[in-house]
């Protein structure tokens, strides 16, 4: 399983209502836990992938618990080029948003970074941020969703 | 960027889609090089994509945005930790700026330098550097062709008639106009200015002698960063249409080893004295045992497995350790050629009217046996998208003798299986039993000669 592959996977449990995942793939087999605040308990429920493009998400079977955040439904901000994502304006300086914050048509949510240049990236949505699906000084590419809006 | 000359590189971005990617990964990997494939979204889900350590989108399906998109290419050799980008053909390998913004980028264009590819890529330029290299060219006058009417007349009659008028910014067959008598002399240049224009962004043309019956000819050359320089011999590609090559095969038919010998030599030479890097072609139009020189394509071309099967030598790895820093491991009488080697361009479009065919390829088998090579990314349930050039892949053919090559070529393309979209395996199959081509030395017309009789028949 190639480690571009495990972290949409370790993503999607993070954005995602599952406290615990296991995938087996052949011989592979991966479980991803993620701590619960709430300390409900959620039913862990091996998966056997038949193909390497069925998606995860439909074929997990899981209650989440109460608190736990629901999958976010919302507008993805995808990348518009290539480059290095960066929260905040500079190393040390506020994000640009938080989950949580508002946001209108046209602020910036982040940088994006390519030849030395920085580059603000507006919303194309007003709304409030559910994720923020990048980690700052992680490569992005083109197409790349960055941040859920609802 | 310090070169290691022990070393080659530790990652190379392949700044190009489909089966030249797919080559030049394959060299990479073998070299122990890790490769970076960039592509479109409509390259996303191609398995070739899979086959390289990492992959970066670059942006949406149209080639501008993307393939010649030249801060997003830039960006994922930053962001990937690259050390060099592969070309390829097409799209960015030979646009000077992209080599100049790679190197000062800190990555190493694996090519000629940025000033060569201006160099050759303005072609009055290059004939310019060619005549002083002594490199023999198309008789015309030498320079643009002025703006007064009068001086354009006096200049096409010194030429004589027929003449051709081509964009300098031009070049692979675009930006011409054939002019057959004096009338139509002046509306031929201001309409090739005026297309040059607007195709090239550059309406400067010049003019040369028509050649009525050439045959395309042209010297694969290799030269290194300290002064050697080589030739692989030539190809012949006179089965064009559009000035687009069909078939390419190595050697060509009928030509003396002296007149190449010759002809090699010169090309050899020129790469010294210009300070050539890397790997390029002297494309010539041949033509009563005289060759003229046309143009020089600075990358790797599209027909390079011709030359390949028949000295051995795998150009795109030679390509990547001369960009490495490396000398040249052979010397001119180390390159020995034996046999006979013949390419066919498999294209998706219809094999009668060329109507481009994109779309899904519902049942595909490839063809083998002894000294088939098939050089094509594509695959059974592969899309083949509407949005670059239609060849899905090369089907080279090599044999001791000019015959065996075509008996085998005819086998393998009776074997091969491309349904769900048009292709012109036909058409091959048709030029496979043509008795102008089998005979050898048929000129670049005469393809669309035949298909126009054909046309008027059918």
């Amino acid at each position: 399983m190639d480690l571009r592959k495990l972290k949409t996977l370790i993503e999607l449990v993070e954005s995602s209502g599952i406290a615990e995942l296991e995938i087996q793939e052949g011989e592979e087999r991966v479980r991803i836990t993620r701590a619960v605040a709430s300390g409900s308990a959620s039913t862990v429920v091996p998966v056997a992938l038949p193909a390497m493009t069925a998606p995860v998400a439909g074929a997990v079977a899981v209650a989440p618990g109460p608190s736990e955040p629901a999958e976010p439904e919302g507008h993805q901000v995808k990348s518009p080029m290539v480059g290095t994502f960066y929260r905040a304006a500079s190393p040390g300086a506020k994000a640009f948003v938080e989950v949580g914050d508002s946001v209108e048509v046209g602020d910036t949510l982040c940088i994006i970074e390519a030849m030395k240049l920085m580059n603000e990236i507006e919303s194309d949505k007003s709304g409030v941020v559910k994720q923020v699906l990048a980690e700052n000084g992680q490569p992005v590419e083109f197409g790349q969703p960055l941040v859920v809006i609802a | 960027m310090a070169k290691n000359p022990n070393q080659l590189f530790g990652k190379i971005l392949i700044a190009n889609r489909g089966e030249i990617a797919l080559r030049i990964q394959r060299a990479c990997r073998e070299l122990g090089i890790r490769t970076v494939m960039v592509h479109s979204e409509a390259d996303r889900e191609a398995k070739y994509i899979r086959l390289a350590d990492e992959s970066v989108c670059i942006g949406p399906p149209a080639s501008a945005a993307s393939y010649l998109n030249v801060p997003a290419i830039i960006a994922a050799a930053e962001v990937t930790d690259a050390q060099a980008i592969h070309p390829g053909y097409g799209f960015l390998s030979e646009n000077a700026d992209f080599a100049e913004k790679v190197e000062r980028s800190g990555f190493v264009f694996i090519g000629p330098r940025a000033d060569t590819i201006r160099l050759m890529g303005d072609k009055i330029s290059a004939k310019s550097a060619m005549i002083k290299a002594g490199v023999p060219c198309v008789p015309g006058f030498d320079g643009a062709v002025p703006e007064d009417p009068k001086e354009v007349v006096k200049i096409a009659r010194s030429i004589g008639y027929p003449v051709i008028i081509k964009a300098s910014g031009g070049g692979g067959g675009r930006g011409m106009r054939v002019v057959h008598t004096e009338a139509a002399l002046i509306s031929a240049v201001s309409l090739t200015r005026a297309e040059a224009q607007a195709a090239f962004g550059n309406p400067v043309v010049y003019m040369e002698k028509f050649l009525g019956n050439p045959r395309h000819i042209e010297i694969q050359v290799l030269a290194d960063e300290h002064k050697n320089a080589v030739y692989l011999f030539e190809r012949d590609c006179s089965m064009q249409r559009r000035h687009q090559k069909i078939i390419e095969e190595a050697p060509a038919p009928g030509l003396s080893a002296r007149a190449l010998t010759r002809i090699g030599e010169r090309c050899a030479d020129a790469c010294r004295k210009i300070g050539y890097r890397g790997a390029g072609t002297f494309e010539f139009l041949y033509q009563d045992d005289e060759f003229f020189f046309i143009e020089m394509n600075t990358r790797i071309q599209v027909e390079h497995p011709v030359t390949e099967l028949t000295t051995g030598i795998d150009l795109v790895a030679e390509q990547i350790r001369v960009a490495a820093g490396q000398k040249l491991r052979f010397r001119q009488r180390d390159i020995v050629r034996r046999g006979h080697a013949i390419e066919c361009r498999i294209n998706a479009e219809d094999p009668y009217t060329f109507v481009p065919s994109p779309g899904r390829i519902t049942s595909y088998h490839a063809p083998g046996g002894p000294r088939i090579r098939v050089d094509s990314h594509v695959y059974h349930n592969y899309f083949v998208p509407p949005y670059y050039d239609s060849m899905i892949g090369k089907v080279i053919a090599f044999g001791d003798t000019r015959e065996q090559a075509i008996a085998r070529m005819r086998i393998a393309l009776s074997e091969m299986v491309v349904e769900g979209i048009k292709t012109n395996i036909p058409l091959h199959q048709e030029l496979l039993l043509d008795e102008k081509f089998l005979r050898g030395g048929a000129s670049i017309h005469y393809l669309e000669e035949k298909l126009a009789k054909r046309k008027q028949v059918g």
